[in-house]
C-alpha cells in the first residue's frame, strides 16, 4: 500500500535525532491518534537551516514523511522553507495512501512549528 | 522473502487439507442441488444432512436447533435483529458490551437508531465484565443479551455459563458470539446456558463464506433474507454445500484434536509473551491472562506505534495484527483496549499475536529474537523514548 519511496525511508530515516543546540524546536500531533513529530532547526545567521533532526512516534507515513521533509529543508533558506507544504512533502514520496493524507502527514506542520519558534526565539533576544 | 510466519489465526486460518478433500467433490461432480428431488440431488442432500449432525455434534445441539449461514457476522445479526424484533412486543432492551466484535456492536447501533435501548457494559483493566453490572442494567424491558465468549484482540473469556444463568433466571434471550473460541476451547451449548450461539468457519480451518448459528429449540428468530423453505424457513437461499461440508469437517478435525492441539499452542503462546517480555523493556500483556484462549497474545509495546512494528515484521516474513489506528481502517485505535482503560498512546503500540496450527517453537523463537531490535530501532526514533533512560518521556506540546 505504501510507495517505494515511503517504504526507503521508514526502513532508512534521514536525520533522526535532536541536537543540544538547535535553535528552533516545533512538536506537533496527538498521542491519541498516534501521530507525533518533532522536529529541530539550527538556523544561522543568514536564515538558512543547516542542520535539521526529527523524531516521530507514528506509523510508516509519519516516519517517511518526516524523514522527507528533512531532506528538502536542509540547506533551504527560511523563506523556502516556509513554503513546503504537506502536499509538497507527499508528492516528494510519490503518494500516500489517501486514509494517511491527513492524519500522518504533520511533517510540514513540524516544520513550521519550528521556524515559529526560531522567529520567536529571534525577536525575544 | 525468505521466512512465512503466521501469527495472525484470529484474522483468518489456512483450510485444513483433509477440509479441503471432503469439499472437493462438491465443488467437482456433485454439484446438484440439494432440495431436488432427482439423481443430481440426492448425493449433496445426503452430504449436508451427515454435515449437519457433525456441526450438530461439535456444538452439542440437535440438528433442528442449526441455521448454516455465510459468516460470523452473519450469525451475529441474524441472532440480534432476529430476536430483537421477534420479541419486540416484550420489551426493547438489549443488553451487550463495549469490546464487541463489530459484528455485534453495529446491529446493536442499527436498532438503537430503530428505537431499541442498548446498554452498552464495560469491562476492567483486565478486560473483565463485571455480573452485579450485567445484572443491575437488567429492567423489565430487556429481551436480549449477547456478550462475546472470548475476544477477538486479547483473547480473554468470558463467564458464558455464568452470564447465561443471569439471562435464565430473567427469562432474558442469551446470544454469545463464539467465532474466537470454537475450535480453541471446548463448546456445548447444552452446559453452558446460551440460547443462540454463532460460529465462523475460516477461524477454525476451514472454508470462507460459511458459519452456524445455534438457536434452541423454542427460541423465535425473524430471518435477515427471507426466501425458500431453506433453513427451516430462518435463512433463504441454496445451500453452500461445499462450504457446509467443509465446516462439518473442520469441525470433526477440532473435535479430534482440540485437547492435544490447544495445549501445544498454549505452551507455544506462553513461551512468546515470556521471551517478549524477558528481551523488551517497557512491555505489558493487555487482558486477563489466566482467562484467555489459548492461543492468544496481545502485547503492549508502550511507545512504539503498532503500524511501524507490523511493517518492520512483515520484512522478515511476520505476520500479526495491531489494534493501532493505522491498521484498523477507521483511524480509531482499538476499542477493545480503549474500555480496558488503556491509554491513548499505548494502544497503538499493541499488538495480537494469535497462534495456530501451522507454528513452531522455532518461529516463537525467531520472533523473540527479532523483535527487540526492531522495538529498539522504532523507539530510537520516538520523541516520547528515552533511549538511555529506557523509559518514557513526557512531552510537553506548544
Amino acid at each position: 500500500m505504501y510507495s517505494e519511496k515511503v517504504m526507503d525511508h521508514f526502513t532508512n530515516p534521514r536525520n533522526v535525532g535532536e541536537m543540544d543546540d538547535a535553535n528552533g524546536v516545533g512538536t506537533v500531533g496527538n498521542p491519541a491518534c498516534g501521530d507525533i513529530m518533532k522536529l529541530s532547526i539550527k538556523v544561522d545567521d543568514n536564515d538558512v537551516i543547516k542542520e535539521v533532526k526529527f523524531k516521530t512516534f507514528g506509523c510508516g507515513a509519519a516516519i517517511a514523511t518526516s524523514s522527507m521533509v528533512t531532506e528538502l529543508v536542509k540547506g533551504k533558506k527560511l523563506s523556502e522553507a516556509g513554503d513546503i507544504s504537506n502536499n509538497t512533502v507527499s508528492d516528494a514520496l510519490d503518494g500516500l495512501p489517501a486514509v494517511k493524507m491527513h492524519c500522518s502527514n504533520l511533517a510540514a506542520d513540524a516544520l513550521q512549528a519550528a521556524i515559529d519558534d526560531y522567529k520567536k526565539k529571534k525577536e525575544a533576544k | 522473502m525468505s521466512k512465512q510466519i503466521y501469527f495472525d489465526h484470529n484474522a483468518t486460518t489456512p483450510v485444513d487439507g483433509e477440509v479441503f478433500q471432503a469439499m472437493k467433490p462438491f465443488l467437482t461432480e456433485q454439484w446438484g442441488n440439494p432440495s431436488s428431488i432427482h439423481w443430481a440431488g440426492r448425493g449433496p442432500h445426503k452430504a449436508i444432512d451427515e454435515a449437519r449432525d457433525q456441526i450438530c455434534e461439535f456444538l452439542g445441539c440437535s440438528s433442528v436447533e442449526l441455521v448454516i449461514t455465510s459468516s460470523g457476522s452473519e450469525g451475529d445479526n441474524l441472532a440480534i435483529k432476529g430476536v430483537a424484533y421477534a420479541k419486540k412486543k416484550k420489551g426493547n432492551h438489549i443488553i451487550t458490551t463495549k469490546v464487541e466484535h463489530p459484528a455485534v456492536l453495529n446491529p446493536c447501533k442499527f436498532l438503537e437508531r430503530e428505537g431499541f435501548k442498548v446498554t452498552y457494559l464495560g469491562v476492567d483493566k483486565d478486560g473483565m465484565l463485571d455480573l452485579d453490572e450485567l445484572r443491575s442494567a437488567i429492567t423489565p424491558e430487556t429481551t436480549l443479551i449477547t456478550t462475546m465468549f472470548a475476544n477477538n484482540e486479547t483473547g480473554v473469556v468470558f463467564p458464558i455459563k455464568e452470564i447465561g444463568a443471569i439471562a435464565r433466571e430473567h427469562k432474558i434471550t442469551f446470544h454469545t458470539d463464539a467465532v474466537q473460541s470454537a475450535g480453541k476451547i471446548p463448546i456445548n451449548v447444552a452446559d453452558l446456558n446460551v440460547d443462540l450461539l454463532s460460529i465462523s468457519g475460516h477461524k477454525l480451518y476451514g472454508p470462507k463464506g460459511v458459519g452456524a448459528l445455534f438457536v434452541k429449540r423454542g427460541v423465535r428468530i425473524v430471518p435477515l433474507i427471507h426466501g425458500g423453505h431453506h433453513e427451516r424457513n430462518r435463512r433463504g437461499g441454496t445451500e453452500n454445500v461445499a462450504g457446509i461440508v467443509g465446516l462439518a469437517k473442520a469441525c470433526e478435525v477440532a473435535m479430534r484434536d482440540m485437547a492435544g492441539e490447544s495445549a501445544r499452542v498454549a505452551k507455544l503462546r506462553d513461551r512468546l509473551e515470556k521471551g517478549l517480555l524477558e528481551g523488551i523493556p517497557a512491555l505489558r500483556i493487555n487482558g486477563k491472562r489466566d482467562s484467555r484462549i489459548p492461543n492468544t497474545a496481545n502485547v503492549a509495546f508502550d511507545f512504539v506505534e503498532g503500524e511501524s512494528l507490523l511493517l518492520s515484521m512483515d520484512m522478515l516474513g511476520i505476520a500479526a495484527a495491531s489494534g493501532s489506528a493505522c491498521t484498523s481502517g477507521s483511524l480509531e485505535s482499538s476499542h477493545v483496549l480503549n474500555a480496558m482503560g488503556v491509554k491513548a498512546e499505548l494502544t497503538h503500540g499493541s499488538v495480537r499475536f494469535s497462534l495456530g496450527r501451522s507454528n513452531t517453537e522455532e518461529e516463537v523463537d525467531y520472533l523473540i529474537k527479532e523483535m527487540p531490535s526492531i522495538v529498539e530501532r522504532i523507539r530510537g526514533m520516538s520523541p516520547l523514548w528515552d533511549t538511555k533512560a529506557q523509559k518514557g518521556i513526557e512531552l510537553d506540546f506548544d
